[in-house]
């Protein structure tokens, strides 16, 4: 086997203790409910009997290792329990309202990366100037913002003051028809169904609450590539090849910049655990219909399935992304390839 | 988060001279303690100083912008936002040092026991705080709130659970190092028990870079505690809190009523930026290196 494969290989197998673990957790949460369980699902309307047969179809009259069991058991077959307020199961409700999630988070981290790069790299290649005084400023402000608060500025300059911006209310407006569901992205959605104004009227409602993550995002990202930059620069190699004759732009791009990438992408495995817990924020502001507000209305109405399911989601999901940020990283470097085993 | 050397400090006189320095050479860190002195002041002293009753609602003044008797306006049920946000910094201040103080204790002996002593329970406790890691920390605050009930102390809880891995890898690194020095096994030669040497001799090495992170972190905790409380957690409504209040009076912004989510957000944004300026002023006094 190829020393790359097995790398990859490993790095795969490695997530399997980390998903044990989460699943762990999110079993210990389920179980750690105020009261009894059983009461709670029996619903208001339970007699004694009832709760007892509830107990029974849960699962609950087992030990506790059992009950385990069963709840792996049913994470396995995809059952996260019924969501209360919807009546529908948990995986569906969630699996409905991802794609939501997903088109936000992402476009707020392509938007971070292009503006947080670009500037990180200039600050560093021109330390002192104006514009790594603006980086610094903008690290500082990033990282001391709530997102929440930022999302109600933004809807207070562009919505109200200007009016550039339509109503901070979910993905689309209530004029257009939603483009027939393919990915769940609107935006691919729509390009697909060959619909360009229902693209950009997406595009618009998009662009206040990505700029609102992006905002939050960018400051460890700027702050990284300027650090990570500023020590490439400074390293022998660059020293060489700038003796060497290479050109600036060949020394910047080609050796200096591809060395400073790597700890940024280390990173943004950090970074994606701020954006998805701040994607709950900005998606209340913003009452967009992804599984961070789902995860908010069911907090107000306590329907616990609800709110495990999510919690789990998000987990498994930061799992994953960082299993994809690792395994990019394993590409990229060539040295991590002959280092594994 | 890192794994940074303390100085050693020769005297003092070293260290005093050295604060002065580098005071001198940063005003902003200088700034930055002043803030926080305020801040502090405004928690022990601001409920007895405001000029209004914070929960004395009054509609006859609803919504009325700032003016010169309520200084940030009232809100839609006619309290002065203003006394609000003032005595808003103590519950704010609270939750973020109890959190705080918590992870730092449980932090600090979980860790100090992992790097000392090694071995399984080094392993298990690795294993542990990789899989609270795992988890998008805010998500599992949120998941852990739900789990133990809506209250004020048990968003201290999720908060404090949530921070606990960063200190307890930094107090495990710093201690792993020193576990085989000179002084270390000259301390046990001369007779101390394990915990003495660990509690006497090697744990206050960590402290440095310690305090460096419980400032970074209180910035975290009150954000993360007022996210928490936006979303509806934790803090009933009538108390003042400034996420609460960033909430209430985001329903206002849309129709042009700013000052009700102005203000409570500027003091949270203020208050997390004074920490974090004052994590990266300590970081400057406790290691000189990393001075960007």
């Amino acid at each position: 086997m190829s020393a790359p494969l097995r790398a990859v290989l490993w790095r795969i197998l490695q997530t399997v203790p980390v998903v044990f673990g989460v699943v762990v957790i999110s079993f210990v949460l389920t179980r750690a409910l105020p009261g009894d369980p059983a009461v709670y699902f029996a619903g208001a309307m339970a007699d004694a009997q009832s709760i007892e047969e509830v107990r029974v179809a849960l699962g609950l009259d087992q030990p506790l290792w059992r009950q385990f069991f069963l709840y792996v058991g049913d994470l396995l077959q995809g059952d996260l329990g019924n969501s209360i307020s919807t009546g529908q199961p948990v995986l569906t409700d969630l699996a409905m309202r991802l794609p939501a999630s997903l088109e936000l988070t992402l476009t707020a981290l392509l938007l971070a990366c292009a503006i947080a790069i670009p500037l990180g790299v200039l600050a560093a290649v021109r330390q002192g100037s104006w514009v790594d005084h603006l980086c610094r400023v903008l690290v500082t402000a990033g990282v001391s913002l709530p997102t929440f608060f930022t999302g109600i500025l933004l809807i207070y300059v562009f919505y109200y003051l200007l009016g550039i911006a339509p109503s901070p209310l979910g993905r689309l407006d209530f004029i257009y028809f939603e483009p027939p569901r393919v990915t769940g992205f609107y935006l691919i959605d729509s390009l697909i169904d060959g619909d360009p104004e229902t693209f950009f009227a997406a595009l618009r409602q998009l662009i206040l609450p990505a700029t609102t993550l992006a905002l939050f995002t960018l400051a460890p990202i700027a702050r990284m590539t300027r650090a990570s930059m500023l020590t490439a620069l400074s390293s022998d190699y660059i020293r060489t090849a700038r003796a060497a004759g290479l050109s600036g732009a060949m020394v910047l791009f080609g050796y200096a910049f591809r060395n400073a990438l790597l700890p940024v992408v280390t990173t943004l495995g950090m970074v994606f655990s701020f954006v998805l817990g701040a994607n709950v924020l900005v998606e209340k502001v913003f009452a967009w219909p992804g599984i961070g507000s789902y995860a908010v209305e069911a907090l107000v109405v306590s329907d616990y399935a609800a709110i495990q399911g999510f919690v789990l989601a998000m987990a498994l999901l930061f799992v994953f992304l960082n299993l994809v940020i690792d395994l990019s990283y394993t590409l990229i470097d060539p040295r991590i390839r002959f280092a594994a085993k | 988060m890192t794994t940074a050397n303390p100085i050693s400090v020769p005297s003092q006189g070293g260290l005093w001279a050295h604060l002065i320095y580098v005071l001198r050479d940063n005003p902003v860190t200088l700034l930055s303690f002043g803030l926080f002195a305020f801040f502090i002041g405004s928690a022990l002293f601001g409920p007895y100083l405001v000029p209004y009753d914070p929960l004395a609602t009054n509609s006859a003044i609803a919504l009325q912008p700032p003016n010169f008797s309520h200084w940030f306006g009232t809100d839609n049920l006619g309290r002065d936002v203003f006394s609000r946000v003032i005595v808003a910094t103590r519950l704010d201040l609270s939750i973020s040092i109890a959190a705080v103080a918590l992870s730092f204790v449980i932090g600090s002996v979980l860790g100090a026991i992992a790097g000392y002593w090694g071995g399984w329970l080094d392993a298990v406790l690795n294993r542990v705080f990789d899989t609270i890691m795992a988890f998008p920390l805010f998500v599992l605050a949120m998941g852990i709130v739900a789990a133990l009930g809506n209250t004020i102390e048990n968003i201290v809880y999720a908060t404090a659970i949530i921070n606990i891995p960063f200190y307890a890898r930094l107090v495990r690194a710093e201690v792993n190092i020193r576990r085989e020095s000179g002084f270390a096994l000259a301390a046990r030669l001369s007779g101390n028990s394990h915990w003495r040497v660990l509690a006497f001799h090697i744990f206050p090495n960590a402290l440095p870079p310690m305090m460096v992170q419980v400032s970074l972190n209180l910035g975290w905790a009150i954000l993360n505690a007022a996210g928490l409380s936006f979303i509806g957690l934790g803090v009933r409504p009538p108390e003042p809190e400034w996420g609460i209040m960033v909430a209430q009076g985001a329903d206002f912004v849309v129709s042009g009523h700013w000052w009700v989510a102005l203000f409570p957000g500027l003091w949270l944004m203020l208050a997390v930026f004074t920490f974090n300026l004052m994590g990266d002023g300590l970081r400057d006094i406790v290691d000189p290196r990393r001075r960007t």
